[in-house]
């Protein structure tokens, strides 16, 4: 299949306090925030009612609410679970979380920690909270890698059941964080944009598709 | 247990439960509070961190997590067996 074949058809930018929704601003914070507040600030304006956000790591709640935006509009509920894949990628893992859980080792280990010490565990909460069990994968990598993340999509929604792939960035170490979520579909919905490494890093680096 | 509903809000990071909406004899898995096998683990690290008491026999789990009634309890009986 040629990655032409495959679509983006929604995007959702995450970065220095903002969401970009398709490449429209949605809404930007106060930057004083720190990332704990700012993550609680948008899962108040953009969800809620989900209470399980609270014990999730900082890349968890990233990509999360980055699903939440991105899917709020365009929800896949028509697609079977198992045809909805995922292949995200960042450059430090989970260590932000391990370096925390690390630090409770000295006291009493923090099981609520230790299960955030891998990177795929966001993966996870954003299937648990869509009900996805398509593939997915993980891939550390020192910057996002638009080569990459529309290769190996393009890839699976050609040689898998898969219709629709979520795919990009969700990076967090300490307070500093992006997160660059798509969604990849074989049928041109939404914004049908071809799918193309330019394409995605176009957007990666400008939050919108430039003309 | 007021201050011991106050401790698990805070250990197992309950933010949109306030104490007043726990109740004494609530079930605190499933149909109660939710909690899942991870809140398990994090209440015993709280009755270790607050009240030095560790479960010798993981078996009493279930019936000293069943609720805010029975963790007290279950902590006094410990306290007055130390004393």
């Amino acid at each position: 299949m040629n990655s032409a074949e495959a679509y983006i058809t929604g995007y959702c930018i995450i970065r220095q306090q903002g969401i970009w929704l398709n490449g429209q601003l949605l809404w930007e914070a106060d930057r004083s925030m720190d990332l704990q507040e700012w993550l609680r600030a948008g899962y108040d304006r953009f969800s809620g009612q989900y209470p399980k956000f609270h014990k999730m790591d900082a890349l968890s709640k990233l990509g999360w609410l980055a699903a939440e935006v991105l899917l709020k509009d365009a929800p896949l509920q028509a697609l079977p679970p198992e045809k909805v894949g995922m292949v995200l990628s960042n450059r430090s893992g989970s260590l932000d979380t391990d370096l925390r859980y690390y630090a409770t080792v000295k006291d009493i280990a923090s099981p609520a920690l230790f299960v955030y010490t891998l990177p795929n565990i966001v993966m996870g909460e954003i299937c648990i909270r869509h009900g996805f069990k398509g593939e997915n994968t993980f891939f550390v990598s020192e910057n996002f890698d638009p080569e990459l993340m529309s290769s190996y999509p393009a890839q699976l929604l050609a040689a898998t059941p898969l219709e629709a792939c979520l795919c990009g960035w969700v990076e967090v170490m300490g307070e500093a964080y992006e997160v660059a979520l798509f969604l990849l579909e074989k049928t041109p919905t939404g914004l049908a944009k071809p799918l193309t490494a330019t394409a995605l890093n176009d957007i990666y680096l400008n939050n919108k598709i430039s003309k | 247990m007021a201050d011991l509903k106050k401790q698990i809000i805070e250990q197992l990071n309950l933010q949109e439960v306030t104490p007043e909406s726990i109740g004494n004899d609530e079930p605190l898995f499933k149909e109660g509070l939710g909690l899942d096998s991870i809140d398990a683990l994090e209440l015993i690290v709280l009755l270790q961190q607050h009240y030095n008491i560790r479960i010798a026999n993981p078996e009493q789990g279930p019936e000293i997590f069943y609720s805010i009634r029975s963790m007290a309890e279950f902590i006094v009986a410990q306290q007055t067996a130390k004393a």
